[in-house]
């Protein structure tokens, strides 16, 4: 549901780093032999695995290695769990996907389409009987068996600083796009210095993250789906329509930052906490980057709350919770017991999803403090699997129409054209169907 | 190319002389053997890198040609051929029809890079002091690494960055922009970064040729009476006319395949997205290998029918200068 979550994404480096791990993965790797015979169900773990991780932050601050050592423990015969965290995690493990050697336990990436999840991970259980544990299993289950499981759950809505709304004398959540609007226009009026609200343009991957309104606004669990149904998703009511129309809002309005092409990812964590700008929409994964970034910067963690998007059913607000990246095992892998083994520690025992103030990905898993308050508020849904034999259509429309919702660039024109005023809303919102009903046409639905 | 030729003559020429031909065999009554294993010696030597070459260059771009007639997404199993619909859609789509005339601001700015590094290169070749640091000064930007360029000028252009200052410290406050910002200077800004860039190989190419000018022809020139405009328009521009072709032929394949500056600098937002920007999205983004390979195998098609056309027009052996 929330396929391309790269936190922490260095600009620029993305092609570079590609070609330089190509060559790594061509030159390393892959001659460690297999210490443990495959499979078989009562196979002790043992031996040893390769882990990719999109979590080079915490590979860096020595997080992971504290996991490893509390994993050997609990299985001694393990010998090493090799950790390799990889920046450009999308483009990288997708090129490796084209070899065998892409590690033992990987997060699946968001590119990967359900009908290829067989072709690369190993099975890890039937969907009905692994849905008795975990969460958010749909999104990579294809025909009944699952590959992955998420290692936290995300809410998402918008990340803002509770002291400068307050300043503003806006303390209730806004509970339609308009009334955020007027919020944002109150912030903007009582003196903000750079924008009551930053869309990371430059970034561009935090544009993407505005999807995760989607199934919030109408409240519709199947709002995905339905999409693949129809010619026009992009309509005044439909939450398509409604996200992307507030975003074409609220830049024209100019109540984003003047120039979108400089924004910076890493200082915006700074720039909120320090109230330079009013809020950001991104998943509650970003609330403990934005709370560490305001400590450093001096100003207080408590000021980042968190409040849902603007739209109500029925005098309730909603908010789409989902896992983050899944992992999975490679089908490829030497030493697959081993893998199954660090993906239940990882969920059940290492304590992951409490440190990234998430959502546990087990079902009786408990909700982090700092969510308790927005879960009190607001009704959670969970995204409904797409119908059996429907799985790939939602991916194959969105590429063939060539709007590709998982990227920035469609939402980074809507910036663009807001701002200069080349299409209206209604043309932007047009154009976007039409695009969707070529898409539709080509893949035949 | 040049350099490959020369290279070529040498050893044949050598081989000529009847001392390296007595240098060549000094067993005259060596076994046929091993005279064919030293006739096989040079190819021995040359198996190696041709064969990297053929392992790294030519089955990958082979490869490339069948990717490009084919749907794939770059991790799916099977190939299903489409035929030409790739090549179709590289033309008709206009988002990428779009990014053609992102080009042009390149192309235009190689003009400008030109006609400035001329300036220079021209300036340089008199007498002049400190020539060795003027020429280093020029040179220097061309050897930073351009995703480091990419950066220092988005903090340069950034608002209320270090151009903005320097505009508002001489009092020419009016003319400060949103130099990224704004959709109707942001390709003319990133050009600009371009041709910054690239002024200094200019230079040196055109320098280079400019000095291999025999010194008796400026010395002739001078004994008739002509000036320096004279110089430059008689002698160093005919004498330099090969090197401005490659220059253009550069120049035109360059302006198609920028990629690094706009990357770093506006990742391709407002408009600035360049050819090679869109292929490598196409590929990796959109997940569209096939349509990506028909991108790259367009833009080869494309830098061959120019450099074609540049050797009708600037026929190979005008290159002789003395």
């Amino acid at each position: 549901m929330f396929p391309q979550k790269r936190r922490r994404r260095y600009v620029s480096l993305a092609a570079i780093g590609t070609v330089l791990t190509l060559a790594a993965a061509c030159g390393s790797g892959s001659g460690d032999e297999p210490t443990t015979p495959a499979t078989g169900a009562d196979a002790e773990p043992a031996g040893e695995i390769t882990v990719l991780t999109w979590r080079t932050d915490l590979v860096e601050d020595g997080t992971f290695d504290e996991y490893v050592t509390a994993f050997k423990e609990k299985y001694p015969d393990v010998t090493n769990v090799k950790v390799e965290g990889i920046t450009d995690y999308e483009g990288e493990v997708k090129t490796r996907m084209n070899t065998d050697n892409y590690g033992d336990v990987l997060a699946i990436p968001g590119s990967v389409t359900p009908d290829q999840l067989g072709d690369f991970f190993e099975p890890l259980g039937a969907q009905d009987e692994l849905g008795e544990e975990y969460r958010w299993i749909n999104d990579k289950s294809f025909e009944g068996l699952s590959y992955g499981i998420p290692v936290v759950g995300n809410v998402q809505g918008i990340v803002y600083n509770k002291k400068v709304w307050d300043a503003a004398g806006v303390t209730a959540f806004p509970t339609t796009t308009q009334e955020f609007l007027a919020d944002l226009q109150s912030i903007k009026d009582a003196g903000i210095e750079i924008a009551p609200l930053y869309t990371n343009y430059k970034d561009s991957w935090p544009l993407t993250q505005w999807d995760g309104a989607r199934g919030a606004v109408t409240a519709d669990p199947d709002y995905v789906n339905k999409m693949t149904q129809t010619d026009t998703p992009w309509t005044d009511e439909s939450d398509s329509g409604v996200i992307d129309g507030l975003l074409y809002d609220v830049v024209a309005q100019g109540l984003t930052e003047a120039d979108p092409t400089t924004t910076n990812w890493e200082q915006s964590k700074q720039l909120l906490g320090t109230g330079k700008i009013a809020a950001m929409v991104l998943g509650s994964w970003a609330i403990p980057q934005m709370a560490a970034a305001a400590e450093a910067a001096g100003a207080s963690a408590d000021d980042i709350a968190y409040m849902p998007f603007p739209a109500q059913v029925d005098g309730t607000f909603h908010a789409v919770a989902g896992g983050d990246y899944n992992l999975g095992i490679n089908v490829h892998s030497s030493n697959k017991v081993t893998a199954r083994a660090w993906i239940d520690w990882f969920n059940h025992d290492s304590g992951f999803s409490e440190s990234q103030v998430g959502l546990s990905p087990l079902v009786d898993g408990p909700v982090p403090a700092a969510l308790q308050g927005f879960v009190d508020e607001v009704e959670l849904l969970t995204m409904n699997a797409a119908p059996a034999g429907k799985e790939s259509l939602f991916a194959d429309i969105d590429t063939a129409s060539g709007i590709v919702t998982t990227d920035p660039k469609y939402r980074q024109k809507i910036v663009d054209d807001a701002r200069s005023g080349s299409r209206t809303k209604e043309q932007v919102l047009t154009d976007l169907n039409a695009a969707w009903a070529k898409g539709r046409a080509e893949v035949g639905s | 190319m040049t350099t490959a030729a020369t290279g070529l003559r040498g050893p044949t020429t050598a081989a000529d002389t009847p001392d390296a031909r007595a240098a060549r065999e000094p067993h005259p009554g060596g076994t046929g053997g091993a005279r064919r294993r030293r006739r096989l010696v040079p190819y021995l030597f040359l198996a190696i890198p041709v064969g990297l070459l053929v392992l790294l260059t030519y089955v990958p771009v082979v490869n490339m040609f069948w990717y490009s007639v084919t749907d794939w997404d770059g991790l799916d199993k099977v190939k299903t051929f489409v035929g030409a619909d790739n090549y179709r859609e590289v033309f008709t789509d206009p988002d990428n029809v779009r990014v053609f005339w992102v080009s042009l601001y390149y192309f235009v700015g190689s003009f400008v890079q030109m006609v400035v590094a001329l300036y220079f290169a021209t300036i340089l070749s008199f007498r002049i002091r400190f020539k060795n640091l003027w020429k280093g000064i020029l040179f220097f930007p061309y050897l930073i690494n351009g995703v480091a360029i990419g950066l220092i000028f988005l903090n340069f252009l950034r608002p209320a960055g270090g151009l903005d200052s320097t505009l508002t410290a001489v009092g020419l406050e009016s003319l400060v922009r949103q130099w990224t910002g704004d959709p109707d200077i942001a390709n003319v800004t990133l050009a600009g970064v371009s041709v910054w860039r690239y002024m200094g190989l200019n230079f040196v190419m055109f320098l280079g040729a400019i000095q291999s000018i025999s010194s008796e022809v400026y010395e002739a020139a001078e004994i008739d009476g002509a000036s320096r405009w004279h110089e430059f328009w008689f002698i160093i521009l005919p004498s330099i006319r090969p090197i401005v072709g490659l220059s253009l032929i550069l120049a035109i394949s360059g302006s198609l395949s920028v990629y690094e500056i706009p990357k770093v600098m506006t990742d391709g937002g407002n408009g600035t997205e360049t050819f090679v920007m869109r292929t490598v999205w196409m590929a990796f983004n959109r997940g569209m290998v096939g349509l990506a390979s028909a991108m790259a195998v367009v833009l080869l098609l494309i830098v061959l029918v120019i450099t074609w056309i540049q050797r009708l027009v600037l026929p190979d052996d005008e290159v002789d200068l003395a």
